[in-house]
């Protein structure tokens, strides 16, 4: 598998590097959909020159390639760990009976997951999203690269490494912290203590891997303060994410919405929607308890959408676990329809800001419509997994061929 | 007569006593008991002088000054002064109340047009502009600052409550007090500027009623609004500084000093006929000077004269001055004289163009425009000129950038002659939104005869709806540049103070002899910023709000709701038959 990883790899850097010497990296960096006021590479080097004036900024393409590969090599090993796993508890719920006897089909098998990790990898590496991120130099490839590596480690089984990790991406932008719940319910599953509150083995475990992430937490941000002198970091930062005092255009719903309020309900709006981020965390760990990579994958998904300065960039991350979950294909009940209004949307996004900020004939509501609909095929897209996630669980327990009380075929609803 | 000019119609609250009559002081609109005592040895003084200066153009330019010395116990701590008498009260208490120790405020309408008209007398960008040094006693400079824009709102009947921290800068080396004290520390000293307000007679009256004599004596009987409103340029400005009075400072005095420019156009005052008069120009003459004043003087520079225009009535009186680095001729006609005044009463110049000249070319003179196309970027291009044939000088540039266009100061390039020119001060303080502006000084030297370009790219941000003007599509102004700087002098310039100096030349202190004081000013400039939509606040919220409620939906349903086999429900007539079943206790339909 090594060598169609190396060849992959190798397409990837490629492709970045042509586009880098190409007049297209000026104009890709300009971008709104790729670059936010939070990763973009303009305001470091800024932030750079503003320190010492008169000091030429440093390019650092080479350093944008290097994260996506890190991103990439960490998934690819990733899901070769997890298709591991998957097959190995398959097999013991086979023996064990757990499976209802007609759903052959839904087993899986490793010649179908062999070629699932290269699969992620190229849809990390290959997706314009990613590679438009890239090209653009945003920061967002280096946070990427962190929460890969955070879920590399997490299923690998190491929980100092994840909570490090997962601080250390928890400190550049404050979302992944709901990533906490899916990495210890792994961590409890690999090591067979059951997730029950009265049990003190599960504290036990909670209180550790907890005060592990903390614990870095702490020394990250103690880090910052002793070099930076102060503590203006914390509300320049994790203010300006909690707050939206800037409202670029961009692929989310926050800045029309912010740009257009009342003064007077400011506060209560942006609590609500930074609540929306991470309030379902608790709902979707107590469905998925027995599932956390899928809940990774949604948490993801969710802090993608929801996030206050949103990029392609972190509509890449979660796209390159889709291959992971082909083999809930048969059960999607939207993908067509999501597909076409990603693509198209997409297409549309450029096309609708030069009407409004070049041309002139549009204005910001073309635009915000597009964002508009691009969230809700995001929504549609996790929403549709999950639904084919859960049901084809239920398959699973309840049989794949299910007859109603008078022997017809039976339909199943969600009630 | 007593009263000539009516003085007992005034004010009383506002006018001051009258210098030659001691128990007229008693008069005087405050309410103290100092009535009593008679004004110790009052030494106010009151000058007032009109320079005329006929434009190669065609144009005419004509600058007022009124200049009031104010001669107090200077500032002190806890030292009320209550008594005025030329000085306006209500400059006066703004002083003493705001510890000020000089104030600069200026009301422009139009563009000074360097290469046309040469240089002014006053420099003053469009709109309004205003910088004031306050004394290092003051603990709170920030606070003293707010209450003194909304209290000279008031006094001059402009809108300078705009001023607030969003628009204020504090420029650490542009703004050096023009008059006594070596103040360094650039805390004290606070410097705003609005390029969108408009000047008009509002603005005119109660400039016009803090002159002593008011406009009913005097010069400032010329000053029409519907004349003066009428030309393509016209700045009214009060300077306030502490100054000496003689040579060895021994004493000190406030000066007050009150000028307005104005350039009348030769096609729409004019007329097209190259042949200016007062009556032409102001719609009055001048009949007789202010009592106050102790001169009463009106220059006009005949330097090019008699080749370019005559001049009539002739007068005796010729003065020289180096002023702008150049030294110019001027017949004076003295008011204060009789015979000034002829046999009908009342003075009307008249010049009376024969041929046309050739103007001297500023030595400095700077231009900005802002280039890119769209709304996202922008590049801000700020063009300075050295005309001097072979001295190289230094600027000083001031820029102060709204918050809304994000500078990126890395982007920052100066050329002369197309290589690169390093300043070799910069002074950078980047904006904090909705806080601060940019402002960015920085020391270039300008290569003689040579164009210099600083060039500096922004980012153009989004507001929130409620912080754009009412028409936002007209754009936003961003203030001029100011180009300040000691440019070499052809003439040598007089360093020495002398008691009967005219005033256009000693409104600038004169430190050494080659050089002279300049400050230019450079075109305001009108960026367009992307808006949203205007009429949809409930839309936006009712569809983000929908979008969001569309993924909760979807992943509540998930969340609680199991799946389950679909049972079709019984159709309308079988569930009634069901309903009487239960009743009756038989077996229900399927």
């Amino acid at each position: 598998m090594a060598a169609p990883l190396t060849l992959l790899l190798i397409v990837a850097v490629t492709i970045r590097a042509v586009l880098f010497r190409s007049s297209l990296a000026e104009l890709i960096s300009a971008r709104v959909e790729v670059v936010s006021p939070l990763n973009a590479w303009k305001r470091v080097v800024e932030g750079l020159a503003l320190l010492d004036l008169g000091v030429s900024p440093y390019s650092g393409d080479v350093f944008h390639e290097v994260t996506d590969g890190i991103t990439a090599l960490a998934l690819y090993l990733s899901i070769q760990t997890y298709n591991k796993d998957v097959f190995r508890k398959q097999k013991y719920a086979l023996e064990s009976d757990r499976y209802s006897a007609d759903c052959l089909e839904l087993l899986r098998s490793p010649k179908e997951m062999f070629y699932i990790p290269l699969k992620v990898a190229m849809f990390y590496l290959l997706n314009p999203f990613t590679i438009l991120s890239c090209v653009a130099k945003s920061t967002c490839g280096l946070n990427n690269a962190i929460i890969a590596l955070f879920i590399f480690c997490t299923l690998k089984g190491s929980a100092l490494l994840s909570g490090i990790l997962l601080a250390l991406a928890t400190y550049q932008s404050i979302y992944p912290l709901t990533l906490f719940a899916p990495a210890l319910l792994f961590f409890l599953q690999r090591l067979y203590i059951p997730v029950n509150l009265r049990r003190s083995s599960f504290w036990f475990f909670t209180l550790q891997y907890a005060f592990m992430y903390v614990g870095s937490l702490v020394v990250i941000t103690g880090l910052s303060f002793f070099l930076l002198g102060s503590w203006d970091f914390i509300p320049s930062v994790y203010g300006f994410i909690f707050s939206v005092p800037d409202l670029t255009p961009n692929i989310g719903l926050f800045w029309y919405f912010f740009a257009e309020m009342f003064e007077h309900f400011r506060l209560f709006f942006s609590c609500v929607f930074q609540i929306n981020v991470f309030f379902y965390t608790i709902p979707l760990s107590i469905k998925l308890k027995e599932h956390p990579v899928f809940l990774i994958f949604m948490q993801i998904a969710i802090i993608s959408i929801f996030k206050s300065y949103p990029t392609v960039g972190d509509v890449a991350l979660y796209m390159a676990f889709l291959p992971a979950w082909s083999h809930l294909y048969r059960f999607l009940r939207n993908i067509f329809l999501v597909s076409c209004v990603l693509l198209a949307c997409s297409a549309l996004f450029p096309v609708l800001w030069h009407l409004w900020i070049y041309a002139g004939s549009a204005n910001s509501n073309f635009y915000y419509a597009i964002t508009l609909l691009f969230n809700f095929g995001q929504i549609l897209l996790v929403a549709d997994y999950f639904y084919a996630y859960l049901r084809r669980e239920h398959h699973l327990t309840h049989g794949l061929y299910l007859k109603k009380k008078d022997g017809t075929e039976a339909t199943l609803v969600l009630k | 007569d007593s009263d000539p000019v009516g003085f007992d119609s005034l004010d009383l609250n506002e006018r001051r006593g009258r210098s030659t009559d001691a128990e007229l002081d008693r008069r005087d609109g405050t309410r103290t008991s100092e009535a009593l005592t008679p004004a110790a040895a009052a030494r106010d003084e009151f000058q007032e002088e009109l320079v005329i200066r006929p434009l190669h153009s065609g144009d005419i330019y004509a600058s007022f000054q009124f200049r009031t010395l104010w001669d107090t116990d200077f500032l002190q701590e806890g030292q009320k002064v209550s008594h005025y008498r030329l000085f306006p009260k209500s400059l006066g208490q703004v002083l003493s109340k705001f510890s000020v120790r000089e104030l600069h405020i200026s009301f422009t309408q139009g563009f000074w047009r360097t290469m046309q008209w040469g240089q002014p007398f006053i420099p003053s960008p469009p709109g309004a502009e205003l910088w004031v040094w306050f004394h290092d006693t003051v603990s709170d400079v920030d606070g003293n600052w707010k209450e003194l824009t909304n209290v000279l709102s008031g006094i001059f009947c402009a809108s300078l409550n705009f001023i607030d921290l969003t628009n204020t800068v504090q420029p650490s080396a542009s703004f050096k007090p023009l008059g006594l004290g070596n103040a360094t520390d650039h805390r004290f000293l606070r410097y705003a500027t609005l390029p969108r307000e408009i000047v008009c007679t509002e603005n005119l009256t109660p400039w016009k009623k803090l002159l002593p004599c008011g406009s009913k004596a005097g010069l400032a009987v010329l000053l029409k609004s519907e004349k003066l409103f009428h030309s393509s340029f016209h700045s009214q400005a009060v300077h306030i500084r502490p100054v000496c009075q003689d040579e060895q400072c021994t004493s000190k005095a406030w000066e007050l000093r009150q000028t307005l420019n104005v350039v009348f156009d030769l096609y729409t005052a004019g007329q097209g006929k190259k042949e200016w008069s007062l009556f032409k120009m102001f719609s009055r003459t001048l009949t007789e000077a202010c009592p106050l004043a102790t001169s009463s003087k009106v220059y006009v520079d005949i330097t090019d004269n008699p080749e370019l225009f005559e001049l009539s009535p002739a007068t005796p009186l010729l003065s020289q001055a180096v002023v702008l680095g150049d030294r110019r001729t001027y017949s004076v006609y003295d008011l204060s004289r009789a015979e000034t005044f002829g046999q009908l009463r009342s003075l009307n110049l008249l010049l009376r163009w024969k041929g046309d000249g050739e103007m001297l070319r500023p030595l400095l003179h700077a231009e900005r425009y802002v280039a890119g196309f769209g709304l996202q970027t922008g590049e801000i291009h700020t063009v300075i000129y050295n005309n001097h044939p072979y001295r190289a000088f230094p600027v000083l540039l001031m820029d102060s950038v709204p918050w809304y266009l994000q500078l990126y100061i890395h982007t920052l390039t100066v050329t002369s002659k197309s290589r690169d020119n390093k300043p070799s001060y910069i002074h950078y303080q980047p904006a904090k939104d909705r806080h601060r502006p940019h402002l960015l000084e920085m020391l270039i030297q300008l290569p003689p005869h040579s164009m210099t370009e600083v060039t500096v790219q922004f980012e153009r941000a989004l507001l929130k709806w409620t912080e754009y003007t009412p028409d936002p599509n007209h754009g936003f102004y961003v203030g001029s540049s100011v180009v300040s700087a000691l440019v070499p002098s052809m003439v040598a310039m007089n360093t020495n103070f002398t008691q009967d100096q005219p005033l256009f030349s000693s409104f600038v202190p004169v430190k050494e002899e080659s050089s002279y004081f300049v400050r230019v000013y450079t075109e305001p400039l009108l960026v367009n910023l992307p808006t949203p939509d205007f009429s949809m606040p409930y839309n936006v919220i009712c569809l983000t709000c929908t979008v969001v409620a569309v993924g909760y939906g979807s992943f509540y349903n998930l969340l609680t709701r199991t799946f389950q086999v679909d049972e079709p429900s019984l159709p309308l007539a079988k569930r009634l038959a069901n309903l009487i079943r239960r009743i009756r206790g038989v077996p229900l339909l399927t």
